[in-house]
């Protein structure tokens, strides 16, 4: 153990004061504000707004599913365009953008004392060419020939050849475009949110004391900044694939009759490119989840987190592995059986970090003073449908079981579960659990448990008997199976129930946005902590933090970010910016 | 994929080189009550935007090393036919050596605060990388000539898309070397200057770099290189 005095009376922390930028006017202070917090509202509005878009695609999805035949207008191209929107909308510009613009803006800086990220000129920049991208994306909507429907992962060659919804059209151009444009945005708010954690801390705040949800963002974000430029390659070579006919992706292939000027080109290569994004992607939305729900699960079970070492050396270990598993995505793709083996190891490899956190949540509760606020039943459904998506993600990673499941409903179902629901629960609990600093008042109760129960019940009636659809065979990607024989009618069922569900939940998600909007006026008022929490976002003068964030002084920190329930304290809680020790079983060994 | 794993191999062990120092194993269950005092523990020296930069820079490694990547793998496909470099390249990469050493000169004038040399390497680094965009243009210009057209060949497409890249790069360099000489001429405070310049010199020396590695790999050298390393192993 690290030598170590304890000293209440320290001088004030003003640690190399950062030039804060001061808004002058109206303009600055709400629209092109500078300020973290009013970027993170900016990002989750607009995150929000096109995810209703996406939770909509996924109703017209399911009437078709559910109904076959019954809507004329929801034509096979139309399906294919509801899917890829679906997806990308929901993967990149709904989760990264509400996990890392969205809550890593507001609260690293308030986590870790600072008074604003490092780079606020930045900060705004990115958050405008997120709003660009997201603008050029729906603007393919409308679009001559629609937005593409090449499906999400855009594999050529179908995703640039007439066949395919806006494949020769501006569908795909302005996909491209609009990724290539989330990535240059994402890159400078990236920036923001790692160099913040390193050179923005206030003085006391080592990195072994930082709260669990700035270590998720901060590791995601590393991630997502070593990620996302081989999404820009695939993006840029493709782009030129369909504009300029050059051949990086795109075989020699006949179209309609036609010989293509495409030659020799790679669709592997492609896949490559994608899944090296795409498998760190999938953690790059978990890790925030994982260290928000550490966090909420820590504070309303009133006890300090178990294994706190065990659950930071776990993110870092999450992180590394990630990028060595991307072509398990591709065990049908032919490749060879050796980098399959490869593949499926690493991967049944990062079950083990991933399950000492799901160990260390459970021991976190065992013998908590559970509190079932509304956060914490989210974090509690967390658990259970992460460790459900988990047990059929190591289905899938073995290529024996994966070749056979490969592009059916099963796939789906597990995708779905681990990183569709789970960090969508995340998501909600930490919208319940940091509102009423955001805002001041708490969200509604009654409105939140229906919200609650009818989200999480309800998610798992559709996603759980995907699973058996997907055993029996019935493959993703078709928009209408009704001849076929692996369609029983049991199966048709399975699947109009599936639909009726997929309505109910979107209406609960109705209720709670009418929550968000009704309680900015009407909620109960909050105080500065209304949850007894340790960090110090909860420990600002005023609530909403004001411009600087924490008044005259910035906050020294003394302790780490889990001191619940310290025999011998006064309170249950003891937060990160009070002095001096307490208990006996506390004394320096 | 292997250049973007000896990549990020590199960031790993850079960052896990990083992380040791960090006092990881440290409990802070029983350092409650304790000022900040851990010497060396908190934020880096350094000054925080050339800690911007440095992770800037990382992110734009990885772009190359998977331009590179692709490179690589597209190039084993049987279509490929390697263009002839322009020898005009040479002479554009010592011009954008120049400009690397002009900075660097530009960074000794600014700490021994002569603010007229570091105008004047300011200047000519401006200049240079100028020339530097104009003969790779130039060179372009000679392969569309030449016949080697954009979408004629793999090979081709590469050459035009990453020098296409890196030059982009520099432009968006040329944006932020501009500022630094609007300062430099305005009279920005001494050490305001000095960072500015230090954070420009680190840019171009990191794209000269950058530079010279895409060159060697558009030139064969590398895939010599690489076979040359695969045969010693075998």
């Amino acid at each position: 153990m690290v030598d170590v005095t304890p000293a209440d009376a320290v001088p004030p922390a003003e640690v190399a004061e950062m030039e804060l930028y001061h808004p002058h006017s109206w303009w600055t202070k709400y629209v092109f504000s500078q300020d973290a917090k009013v970027i993170a509202v900016q990002y989750s509005a607009t995150a929000t707004a096109i995810g209703l878009v996406a939770l909509m695609l996924s109703w017209l999805m399911r009437l078709q599913l559910g109904f076959p035949g019954t809507f004329d207008f929801i034509t096979p191209e139309a399906y294919y365009q509801f899917i890829t929107m679906h997806g990308m909308i929901m993967v990149i510009y709904l989760l990264t953008a509400l996990f890392l613009g969205g809550f890593g803006n507001y609260l690293i800086p308030l986590m870790v004392g600072a008074r604003d990220m490092v780079f606020p000129y930045v900060n705004m920049l990115s958050y405008w060419v997120y709003l660009l991208a997201v603008l050029v994306l729906v603007s393919s909507f409308f679009a001559p020939g629609g937005p593409t429907g090449a499906g999400w992962t855009l594999y050529p060659p179908q995703a640039i050849t007439s066949g395919t919804p806006g494949g020769q059209d501006w569908g795909i151009i302005l996909m491209l475009s609009s990724l290539i444009l989330f990535i240059i945005g994402f890159t400078m708010g990236g920036l923001n949110y790692v160099v913040t954690v390193l050179q923005g801390r206030t003085r006391g705040m080592t990195l072994m004391r930082l709260p669990l949800t700035v270590w998720g963002i901060f590791t995601a974000t590393v991630m997502a900044l070593l990620a996302f430029p081989a999404l820009f390659v695939a993006c840029v070579m493709m782009l030129l694939d369909r504009l300029l006919g050059t051949s990086f992706f795109m075989p020699a292939i006949v179209e309609m009759g036609q010989q293509l000027q495409h030659n020799g080109g790679s669709p592997i290569l492609f896949q490559h490119l994608f899944w090296f994004f795409g498998h760190p992607e999938v953690y790059i939305v978990a890790l925030p989840a994982f260290g928000i729900v550490s966090d909420l699960i820590s504070t309303h079970a009133r006890k300090n987190i178990f294994g706190y070492r065990m659950m930071v050396w776990a993110i870092i270990a999450i992180g590394a592995l990630s990028f060595v598993v991307w072509a398990h995505h591709m065990y049908v793709s032919g490749m060879n059986p050796y980098f399959g083996f490869f593949f499926a190891t690493t991967t049944l490899i990062i079950a083990v970090p991933t399950a000492i956190k799901v160990y260390n949540w459970v021991l976190t509760l065992w013998r908590g003073d559970i509190h079932l606020t509304i956060p914490m039943l989210f974090a509690l459904a967390f658990i259970v449908t992460f460790v459900n998506g988990g047990l059929t993600g190591l289905f899938l990673g073995n290529v024996v079981v994966d070749v056979p499941l490969s592009d059916t409903m099963f796939v789906v179902a597990h995708f779905h579960m681990v990183m569709g629901v789970a960090p969508i629960l995340v998501i909600f609990g930490a919208i319940y659990h940091w509102y009423p600093k955001v805002t001041g008042r708490m969200l509604n109760e009654t409105l939140g448990r229906f919200h609650f129960w009818v989200t999480f019940l309800g998610a798992y009636l559709i996603f759980f008997p995907m699973h058996y659809l997907g055993l029996m065979g019935i493959p993703r990607r078709y928009a209408e199976l009704t001849d076929m024989n692996i369609m029983t009618e049991s199966a048709h069922h399975l699947n109009s129930f599936i639909s009726i569900m997929a309505f109910i939940v979107g209406f609960a998600q109705m209720v709670f946005l009418f929550n968000l909007i009704w309680s900015i006026r009407h909620g109960r008022e909050a105080g500065g902590n209304p949850w007894r929490a340790t960090t110090l976002e909860w420990q600002t003068p005023e609530t909403p933090p004001a411009h600087g964030n924490f008044g005259k002084e910035l906050p020294i920190v003394y302790r780490w970010a889990y001191d619940y329930s310290v025999p011998g304290a006064k309170e249950d809680f003891i937060p990160q910016n009070v002095p001096g020790s307490f208990g006996p079983s506390r004394e320096p060994a | 994929m292997s250049v973007i794993l000896v990549f990020l191999l590199v960031i790993a062990g850079f960052a896990g080189w990083w992380l040791s120092h960090q006092r990881l194993t440290a409990k802070p269950w029983l350092e409650q009550g304790v000022a900040g005092d851990f010497v060396g523990f908190d934020r880096s020296s350094l000054p925080t935007a050339k800690i911007g930069l440095g992770v800037f820079l990382a992110v734009v490694g990885c772009l190359f090393s998977l331009f590179t990547s692709a490179y690589f793998m597209r190039m084993g496909l049987s279509d490929w036919r390697p263009l002839p470099l322009p020898r005009l390249l040479w002479l554009n990469t010592g011009v954008l050596a120049l400009s690397s050493v002009a900075l660097q000169c530009a960074v000794v004038a600014a700490r021994r605060g002569q603010v007229d040399m570091v105008r004047l390497g300011l200047a000519t680094a401006g200049l240079t990388s100028l020339a530097f965009l104009a003969g790779q243009l130039i060179a372009w210009r000679q392969l569309t000539e030449d016949g080697y057209l954009l979408a004629s060949n793999p090979a081709n497409s590469f050459f035009y898309l990453i020098t296409a890249m890196h030059g982009l790069h520099i432009l968006g360099g040329l944006v932020g070397l501009g500022r630094t000489s609007a300062g430099a001429w305005n009279g920005t405070r001494p050490e305001r200057l000095r960072l500015s310049v230090e954070l420009c010199a680190m840019y171009w020396h990191f794209l000269l770099f950058v530079w010279l590695c895409i060159f060697a790999v558009l030139a064969g050298w590398a895939a010599t290189f690489v076979s040359i390393c695969q045969r010693l192993l075998t």
